[in-house]
């Protein structure tokens, strides 16, 4: 284990500096006027059945969210992430809320034109416009899903990408198949949570053989006040399958912390490859750490079969506190799983973010690179852990945990864990810190460059290993956050 | 050009520069040289806007304007270049992007339009090869991994790149093999034109050889103490400093 924290005489200590441009503005801030269903606040069994009647759930589902509930209850919060929050009041949070008009499937005119109005303001293509031909979206506010865009493009090649609501009803035996298998209920606090109070979230299917011919999306959006948001995402790449699957998210900006607890579940089968790529921008809270969203997420896959592939890339910038380490599950032989994160954290933001790749297959291979860039008085610490079971001849690791440091006052912290039970096995793991120096910034002015685009240069080509994994957009949206949720961090 | 006046600057409350006047005319080349520590890259660096070093005394005329009141990128804008003593490693960024974003912003600053890509891969190619750089190293991240000379080359790179109204060029012959301080003198000399001047500060006779200056410095002890012709650069490296700084100080 290894900590490093910002202290070093190189560093821009100018106090000046720091104040001068604190304030990044977070520009999705704003709230929509809009009716909803609510429930009142609070968490029972009772809730937990009402928003299974309301989402009209197969009973099995019903039960399976009991069961859970049941679960969560005996558990405690964790506490080993080096994080630091207040004590959760669950009794305090609104489980379910949705626009009061419901989403029309088939046409946006049903749509309320404010949502409409706001993923038009997100940036986010809810109309199946030409511009954005290659992106199929779902798009998800508060508790429900608003609009799906390209299904019957992508019904013709046997894709199935809706609503987990609308999975649920149309194809039940293969929602009921996966769901829960790669993150069970049991798994952890949150994802306990998770399956008792889920309220929506994608359901991706894509049959044997099939390249999936776009980019699939799913953009939460996180509008009611006091609610929690629990979405839930399954992915499964039949045989010889590939997909891209990117996931956004934004929230307004409100003086409260709201509780945003995910679980996402990646199966790849034989030969088969999921890219899951995420921009999370929630709500970071203001620049004395007042508001702003905890992002505790739990996210898994399984390299199922021989030969599969899974492929995380992060780009984390927003929220108060996130707690997430999506992990790969390395069963089939000669299975590779891949984690690229940038984790970005200013003012007050906390991080506890890495993965888990677990080697049980033969020859399965294994790549880390983590990019961490703390600035304010933020923390940010990787925890990574890599298992190599005893029948995993011949696997390798790669990880890399650089962490970059912009001032004085903030902190970054690395956690590796190895557990090696298979000496046939070769892991590897480098890990640096750095701090964007006086020298770097003098030398780009020296060319004409300001201070902000010199920071910006230099933290981008920090992060370039990563962002090049990312979808031609959606990397060039990343670059713009990053500078974003840097601008005036020099300090 | 430029005009010097009196200029005195310190590093944490050490002075550094005592009051130093150098006037430099549009088409000529300065050479400065003097004993280590005398104060060369403290000018450079004073000259370029480094926030490190304080001025406390004195003036500085750049094509017209008060150049101690500028931004360090703003000097740049003005078009006033400082190849590095020690280049800094710039990792993940590329050499393209970076000259790219620098050629803009000066663009910018003087309401010219952005340069098209295919103008900047021409003059890329086009300069790459007046200092032999190869094409991977224009592709690879600033100055990383880059050997000491490799280093030296692509500060002339950037010169030619750049093409600033004045150059004060930090011993950007040292650490240079014998083939390599001919191309760069060649960059050097391919830059200098009637319109723009050079300052060369150098600790070697033998890179005067390849590029002539019109007038010789001896910066010593924060201090011009005398100035001549090129034939005192071969009068200092047969005699030393010795005999021009008796006396001093
Ligand atoms: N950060 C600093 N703190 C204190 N003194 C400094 C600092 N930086 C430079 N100096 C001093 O300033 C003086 C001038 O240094 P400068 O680098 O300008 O010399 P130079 O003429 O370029 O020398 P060289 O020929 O070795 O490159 C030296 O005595 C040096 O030690
Ligand atoms: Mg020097």
């Amino acid at each position: 284990m290894e900590v490093a924290s910002g202290k070093s005489e190189k560093s821009l200590s100018d106090e000046k500096l720091i104040n001068e441009f604190t304030d990044s503005e977070y520009k999705w801030g704003f709230v929509t006027d809009i009716e909803s269903d609510d429930f009142a606040k609070g968490l029972s069994e009772d809730v937990v059945r009402k928003i299974s009647a309301i989402k009209k759930e197969p009973e099995w589902m019903t039960e399976y969210r009991v069961k859970a509930y049941k679960h969560w209850l005996t558990l405690k919060e964790p506490k080993w992430p080096n994080v630091k929050y207040p004590e959760i009041d669950f009794q305090d949070i609104r489980y379910y809320s949705a626009p009061k008009k419901q989403p029309q499937l088939e046409s946006l005119d049903e749509v309320d034109p404010e949502l409409l109005r706001t993923f038009e303001k997100l940036g986010i293509p809810i109309e199946e416009q030409k511009k954005f031909a290659n992106v199929a979206v779902d798009a998800v506010f508060d508790s429900v899903s608003v609009k799906t865009t390209f299904q019957a493009t992508l019904k013709e090649k046997g894709i199935i990408f809706s609503p987990l609501s609308e999975a649920l009803k149309e194809h039940p035996e293969l929602v009921k198949e996966y769901f829960g298998s790669v993150v069970p209920y049991t798994d952890n606090f949150y994802a306990s949570l998770n399956a008792a109070v889920f309220s929506e979230g994608s359901f991706v299917y894509i049959p044997k053989g099939v390249r999936c011919p776009m980019e699939l999306s799913t953009y939460f959006r996180i509008n009611a006040m006091d609610t929690g948001q629990f979405e839930r995402t399954l992915v499964i790449a039949d045989e010889g399958a590939y997909v891209s699957y990117l996931e956004g998210c934004t929230a307004p900006m409100r003086d409260n912390n709201q509780l945003h607890a995910a679980v996402v579940e990646l199966v790849a089968k034989k030969d088969a490859e999921i890219k899951y790529s995420t921009v999370q921008n929630w709500y970071p809270g203001d620049k004395d750490g007042k508001g702003g969203i905890y992002n505790f997420v739990t996210k898994r896959g399984v390299c199922d079969g021989d030969n599969s592939k899974i492929s995380w890339t992060q780009v984390e910038t927003g929220s108060a506190i996130t707690w997430k380490y999506p992990s790969t599950i390395l069963k089939g032989d000669n299975s590779v799983g891949e984690f690229y994160s940038v984790a970005v954290t200013n003012n007050f933001q906390q991080a506890d973010t890495g993965t888990k790749m677990i080697h049980l297959g033969k020859n399965t291979k294994s790549t880390i690179v983590s990019k961490g860039i703390s600035a304010g008085r933020s923390n940010n610490s990787y925890r990574g852990l890599v298992k190599i079971g005893k029948n995993a001849d011949g696997a390798r690791n790669y990880s890399q945990c650089d962490s970059m440091l912009m001032s004085d006052k903030c902190g970054a912290h690395t956690f590796p864990y190895l557990e090696i039970d298979n000496n046939n096995s070769t892991v590897e793991h480098e890990a640096t810190t750095s701090k964007v120096s006086e020298d770097q910034i003098f030398y780009l002015n020296q060319r004409g460059i300001s201070t902000e685009d010199a920071v910006n240069l230099i933290v981008n080509g920090f992060c370039k290993e990563v962002f090049k994994q990312l979808p031609m957009e959606f990397a060039v949206e990343a670059t713009k956050l990053l500078a974003l949720s840097l601008e005036g961090s020099v300090g | 050009m430029i005009s010097i006046k009196n200029l005195k600057a310190e590093i944490d409350n050490k002075e550094i520069l005592r009051g130093l006047d150098l006037q430099v005319n549009a088409g000529e080349v300065h050479a400065i040289m003097g004993p280590n520590g005398s104060g060369k890259s403290t000018l450079a660096n004073v000259l370029t806007g480094n926030e490190n070093y304080e001025v406390t005394g004195g003036e500085v005329t750049f094509n017209g304007k008060n150049l101690l009141n500028l931004a360090p990128e703003d000097r740049a804008r003005e078009r006033l270049f400082l190849g590095f003593q020690y280049p800094v490693e710039i990792p993940g960024v590329s050499n393209a992007i970076f000259l790219q974003t620098a050629i803009n912003e000066i663009r910018k600053y003087n309401n010219q339009e952005e340069i098209t890509p295919k103008e900047f891969l021409d003059r890329m190619k086009e300069k790459a090869k007046v200092v032999g750089m190869d094409s991977s190293l224009i592709s690879r991240s600033v100055n990383t991994g880059f050997s000491g000379g490799e280093k030296k080359k692509n500060e002339i790179f950037q010169l030619l790149m750049l093409n600033p109204k004045l150059a004060i060029l930090d011993e950007t012959d040292s650490g240079l093999d014998i083939d390599a301080l001919r191309i760069v003198s060649q960059g050097v000399n391919e830059f200098k034109n009637k319109d723009n001047a050079v300052i060369l500060v150098t600790h070697y006779q033998r890179l005067l050889d390849y590029i002539i200056p019109d007038f010789i410095h001896v910066l010593y002890n924060g201090k011009i103490i005398k100035s001549g012709g090129k034939e005192l650069a071969l009068e200092l490296e047969e005699k030393g400093y010795d005999w021009i700084t008796k006396g001093e100080k």
